[in-house]
């Protein structure tokens, strides 16, 4: 099997965005999954963001592990490098390309077997180094490649396509982001665009660890009745706190809001997050409250939306670590070669 | 007491003896064995240290043994010390029976030992060193650590040890902070005059001023591969601790503190992250070298069992990686303070599938500063990990080497790289194309431009272009190419090293890495005895035509190893389709370094049973 390349033509009336590209220029090789999977969605949400929010395709670099998640960064941003690597290890491989080049912009692309089961420690540990990146996980609670194991985000009571009831405690990476320290923590579902890209572009423009937990109905395997991942499911107990707009720089601000309902959130690039607050009660930047009203509302059956939490001055690890400004894969040699004259004065010291 | 120091005449040796301190772990005894090891080499004379410790923090027993050989001889000599300095009561037993016939037993006898713990044929030398100590001060850490002092000046006085030179020894560690030094310099003199006051200096094993040291310097193979990697330009270092590997990953986050930080700005031009596990840290390397960084690992045998999955997508996806793998002995956690080669095969072939590896085996920290710096040029050559291979008795004791040089006019060769202006230019870009015959085809960093050169990295098989496929043919080819690849190495990696008998002979030696100290003086040892041997030492795989060469040129040939399988051995065997009866298997396993006496003993034996 070998993928199809999409052909290069293009609609001459196609709309440009600043850069000179046009929306088709954000996409990758036609996809492979079944029709009407929920990754195809976050796929088209990733083009429209970055088409939206005007980055170079080739500045961005897409990373992802294994599985059905993990194949999607082929379907998009065909121009950029991209780097599908092993098993649940996506983290460290982003971590790795991070520190070697601080200026791109770093998209993870993982799922819950990805993530949740195999990959849980890096997911953690990448959260808690506060890498700038953005980490979506494409969420369906099943093994679609293996064809519709359990994983590790299945809710308890869940049924399978097979008929066997879940008995294992679901992780839920949201609260694990949360409890370990990414700066920018959403939820949402593939079938809401509207919620999705603008959560998507809060994301790339934050400059720290930003994670998307985003529900994805398998259609294949975990898309029927007593599924907890199913479309009608999560349609009938999504419960989003808050829709936002991003506005960059340039952007006029046209849309009127009733007053009382809208936070505004300065990003540190200079990007402005608009939040309209569903619920009024909900505050974004309270990290610990935000915990709690997650498990309040999973006890009550609902699946929490929207973003959920954002420090909007995050520190990454370029800055814990005082790395250089520029890139470390561009650092001239002469600056890291200390030379002869140097190692004589070692030699000295050893005798 | 003295006690009955004229019973046994002791051996007589200057500048050629064995000295072993029994200490208790965590007691401070380390610093004041370094003082004594340095101030023979200071005085001209080889002297070659090794720590022999537990796996545990302290309260354990440790030992540290020093070869001193005016001739140079560096490895482990074998059989017992000439010298014990029987620190650790808990070990006494052993420690004094494992003492040469005729050698002494140095140690503390404020609390007398009864007659039947010592022995009467060798020299016993008791110091009431903690009586001397207890006397002069009054707090419990003085008395401890003024304790090794004082000992070590009695050691000096007994030895013909120049106190002028432990004196200039302190002052440089001390650095300025002269009450410091005072100290020190009083405790030493009062265990030179104890000595002195109380008993015939000096005893049988003395050192003279010698010249067997010449300009070399005095440093550990890890410290040394760390060197070499900033010097190979590494900017990420991953890594998670474990011996015998973690102070390679602490000695380049010391280099890097003191030559890596940006004069104008203070910002690091390095990364180094203590990752979760060894998953992580190999994940981490590959990240950053497929970004364009020279990264490193430093890690040991269970690391590398944790990293397979790892060096078969960088081997696949070919991402060049450098590996630092200081090896101890296993399998499992085996003993992890115990030295071995014996990550030979699993690093050769790692990971599932067909794979071969690169290895680069160095001899001693010359080499591990030598190969720890090339080992980045290769890497990003042959886009595709390095493995760096020390093992615990280079990587983690202080040896006299040659001083490290560098060429100040050395590029560092970053490999095939294809920039923004050669793709502008409209030049071919397929990720695994072979364009120059080589097996090594051209790679691009992400965010080179914006149109051109960009690809999909991945561990699944794919064709030229780098375009997802299962088409058989596709697979082969890149599989074909990957050996090409492989054999393209044999010319740039570090040729092995022949060393002919002084007669000839159809008997050869292969050996690598810490081996050699061991196998240069049985060579001379067997030699006198008319036993001739050629000397192949290898210093990495592939192996070059040389290795080739020299098998055909020998009836029999001696590898000699420190593993139980002879997996270098295996590796020429089935690299090489060497007839298996040819090589015979020498091996050294007990997790001691290997020593002279057991390779002149094992070929001996051979030969002359033959």
């Amino acid at each position: 099997m070998t993928f199809l390349t999409k052909p290069k033509l293009h609609h001459p009336d196609l709309h440009k965005n600043s850069l000179g590209y046009t929306r088709r220029d954000y996409e990758g090789a036609i996809s492979t999954l079944c029709a009407g999977c929920g990754h195809d969605s976050i796929s088209a949400a990733i083009i429209k963001a970055c088409f939206e929010l005007e980055l170079p395709p080739h500045r961005i670099a897409k990373l992802s592990g294994i599985g059905c998640s993990s194949k999607t960064p082929t379907y998009f941003l065909g121009a950029s490098h991209g780097f599908n690597s092993v098993h649940g290890r996506m983290p460290s491989v982003l971590t790795g390309a991070n520190l070697a080049n601080r200026d791109l912009i770093y998209l993870g692309v993982s799922g819950d077997g990805d993530s949740a089961s195999i990959g849980l420690g890096q997911f953690a540990h990448a959260m808690r180094r506060g890498i700038n990146m953005v980490y979506i996980v494409e969420n369906n609670g099943v093994y679609g490649l293996t064809k519709g194991q359990f994983s590790a985000t299945s809710d308890k009571g869940a049924k399978s396509k097979r008929g066997v009831i879940n008995t294992d405690q679901p992780i839920d990476l949201v609260s694990m982001a949360l409890q370990l320290g990414a700066t920018y923590v959403a939820r949402s579902f593939s079938g809401d665009k509207a919620q999705l890209v603008p959560l998507i572009e809060g994301a790339l423009r934050h400059k720290g660890a930003a994670f998307i937990d985003c529900i994805s109905p398998c259609v294949a395997f975990n898309n029927h009745d007593g599924s907890t991942k199913s479309f009608d499911y999560v349609r009938e107990h999504n419960a989003a706190v808050n829709y936002l707009d991003v506005i960059t720089g340039r952007q006029e601000i046209t849309v009127d809001y009733a007053p009382g309902t809208v936070e505004t959130v300065q990003q540190h690039d200079g990007s402005t997050i608009r939040l309209r607050k569903l619920h009024p009660e909900y505050d974004m930047f309270d990290r610990i409250s935000a915990m709690n009203y997650l498990h309040q509302r999973h006890a009550m059956g609902e699946i929490v939306t929207g973003l959920l939490f954002v420090d909007p001055d995050p520190v990454d690890l370029h800055e814990h670590l005082n790395t250089a400004e520029s890139p470390l894969n561009a650092v001239p040699q002469q600056k890291l070669v200390p030379g002869q004259a140097a190692l004589d004065k070692i030699n000295a010291r050893l005798r | 007491m003295l006690q009955s120091l004229d019973r046994v005449q002791g051996l007589q040796r200057v500048n050629d003896f064995v000295v072993k301190f029994a200490n208790v772990n965590g007691s401070g005894s380390a610093s004041a064995n370094a003082l004594f090891a340095k101030s023979i080499l200071r005085m001209g004379v080889t002297a070659t240290p090794r720590n022999i410790f537990p796996s545990n923090i302290q309260g354990l027993p440790t030992w540290y043994e020093i070869r001193v050989s005016e001739a140079g001889h560096m490895a482990a000599r074998g059989g017992g010390p000439d010298l014990m300095v029987a620190m650790n009561p808990q070990t006494w037993d052993a420690d004094v029976k494992s003492i040469e016939p005729g050698g002494y037993l140095f140690y503390d006898n404020t609390r007398p030992v009864p007659a039947s713990k010592l022995r009467d044929d060798i020299v016993i030398l008791g110091v009431p060193l903690t009586e001397i100590t207890n006397a002069a001060y009054s707090e419990a850490r003085q008395r401890q650590l003024f304790k090794n002092i004082v000992g070590l000046g009695a050691l000096s006085a007994l030895m013909n040890i120049d106190p002028a030179v432990i004196v200039q020894l302190l002052s440089e560690q001390f650095n300025g902070r002269e009450k410091l030094i005072t100290a020190n310099v009083q405790a030493l003199n009062m265990g030179r005059d104890w000595v002195k006051n109380n008993m015939d200096c000096p005893i049988g094993l003395t050192v003279r001023k010698a010249d067997s040291v010449g300009d070399r310097i005095f440093i550990d193979g890890n410290s040394a591969a760390a060197l070499g990697a900033v010097y190979g330009g590494a900017t990420v270092c991953a890594w998670y601790p474990i011996t015998p590997s973690s102070s390679l990953a602490e000695a380049f986050m010391r280099y890097c503190s003191r030559m890596r930080v940006d004069p104008e700005t203070g910002k690091n031009n390095f990364a180094i992250v203590q990752a979760e596990d060894e998953l992580a840290s190999i994940g981490m390397v590959i990240g950053a070298a497929w970004n364009g960084s020279r990264a490193f690992t430093a890690t040991s045998g269970p690391g590398i069992s944790l990293m397979q999955e790892f060096f078969g997508l960088a081997y696949f996806a070919e991402i060049p990686a450098v590996i630092f793998n200081v090896q101890r002995a296993g399998p499992s956690t085996g003993m992890p303070t115990r030295t071995q080669q014996t990550d030979i095969t699993i690093c050769a072939y790692a990971s599932h599938g067909d794979t071969k590896h690169v290895l680069l085996l160095p001899e001693d920290p010359y080499e591990c500063f030598e190969f720890g710096a090339s080992a980045f040029d290769l890497a990003d050559r042959l886009q595709t990990p390095i493995f760096v291979m020390l093992d615990l008795e280079i990587g983690m004791n202080e040896r006299l080497t040659q001083p490290f040089s560098w060429d100040d006019n050395r590029k560092l060769d970053h490999g095939k790289v294809m920039t923004a202006e050669e793709l502008q230019a409209g030049k071919v870009f397929g990720r695994y194309l072979d364009v120059d015959g080589d097996g090594i085809p051209y790679r691009t960093l992400p965010g080179t431009h914006p149109t051109k050169g960009s690809f999909f990295t991945r561990g699944t098989s794919k064709d030229r272009m780098a375009r997802y496929s299962e088409e058989g043919a596709d697979y082969q080819e890149n599989m074909e190419r990957l050996l090409k690849k492989h054999n393209t190495a044999r010319a740039l990696v570090p040729p092995a090293i022949t060393r002919s008998a002084a007669k000839p002979t159809r008997l050869g030696v292969i050996y690598y890495g810490s081996t050699s100290p061991a196998m240069n003086e049985a060579e001379q040892i067997l030699g006198e005895k008319g036993v001739h041997l050629d000397l192949l030492r290898v210093r990495a795989f592939p192996f070059g035509q040389e290795v080739e060469a020299f098998i055909e040129a020998h009836d029999e040939i001696f590898v000699v190893e420190q593993n139980r399988d002879g997996q270098l051995r295996s590796l020429l065997i089935n690299e090489l389709e060497i007839n298996p009866k040819k090589l015979v298997k020498v091996v050294h396993y007990d997790g001691t370094p290997i020593s002279a006496r057991f390779i002149t003993d094992a070929i001996a034996s051979r030969v002359q049973g033959a």
